[in-house]
């Protein structure tokens, strides 16, 4: 049963009731990562936030992207995180203070950055699509394989150096003495 | 409202915003490290909506977002290892108690 473009008796659009949710989701879930005194249901809270993202990146048209946004950060990258959350948990580690000192500043700081980035974007004359059509994902396999090759190449070699890197870093020392003792 | 520019940029605005006030202000290193992806988010999503509304762009758009993702990735992997390790010889992971070069 094919639905119209806007809601019956309303007639508000769908994608502007889709915006506002997902957009309300991903404010609302971002705030919670960085206020939030539990450092785990800040972890989850990412996961929400990367996931209404993805439904922003398909509102937008890009279906790929959204696709790799949910396979690689809710997938991948939010497991990596809680993960880490567990390894560096302490019982006794003091949980009531959460911010800096200086927070209040940082607050500040950010709120700027918000209102003038917001300030310059309404001030600008955007050239105004409106059409947002669906990237198709051979148009996006052609170019990325023709013109953006080179970055393909870089960016598999730097996963790999990373993954050596992790591992390199995150592996427990041996002793010196169990080394002898071998 | 989903048809303008403007909104997904002064969405994307808020976003980083939001992400520039959790890394400096959170104790944790772990959630500084996810506020640096929530910025990442935030330029990745600036970047998709240019590529949406603007024609020429659109395919350039959606294959820089998804090498940014990749770097992410690689990020996020290395930056957690590093915190683990350094987890692993301090015993907290709160940044302000990393002050031993400070004496």
């Amino acid at each position: 049963m094919p639905i119209g473009n806007s809601i019956p008796l309303v007639g508000v659009r769908w994608d502007d009731v889709l915006f506002v949710v997902l957009a309300a989701t991903l404010l609302g879930s971002a705030l919670l990562v960085v206020t939030l005194r539990d450092i785990i249901r800040c972890g989850l809270a990412l996961t929400l936030s990367f996931a209404s993202l993805a439904g922003i990146y398909a509102l937008l048209g890009d279906p790929l992207v959204a696709a790799t946004q949910v396979l690689v950060y809710i997938g991948a990258i939010s497991i990596l995180i809680l993960f880490a959350i567990m390894m560096t948990q302490t019982k006794n580690a003091p949980t009531r203070l959460v911010f800096q000192t200086q927070a209040w500043i940082a607050a500040v700081a950010a709120a700027v950055i918000a209102v003038v980035i917001a300030a310059t974007v309404l001030a600008t004359a955007w050239p105004s699509g409106g059409q947002r059509l669906a990237t198709g994902t051979a148009d996006v396999a052609h170019l990325l394989f023709s013109d953006y090759v080179l970055p393909f190449e870089v960016v598999s070699v730097l996963l790999t150096a990373a993954v050596v890197g992790a591992v390199y870093l995150a592996r427990r020392e041996v002793s010196r003495r169990e080394e002898d003792r071998s | 409202m989903s048809n303008s520019l403007d909104s997904y940029l002064v969405l994307s605005a808020f976003l980083f915003a939001i992400g520039t006030f959790g890394f400096l202000a959170r104790r944790n290193a772990i959630s500084m490290l996810m506020s640096i992806e929530l910025m990442l988010n935030a330029v990745n999503l600036s970047i998709l909506a240019f590529g949406a509304f603007e024609a020429q762009l659109k395919t350039h758009a959606a294959v820089i977002a998804l090498l940014i993702i990749a770097v992410a990735a690689a990020e996020a992997t290395v930056g957690l290892a590093i915190v683990i390790a350094i987890y692993r010889n301090r015993k907290t992971p709160l940044v302000d108690e990393y002050d031993s070069m400070r004496e």
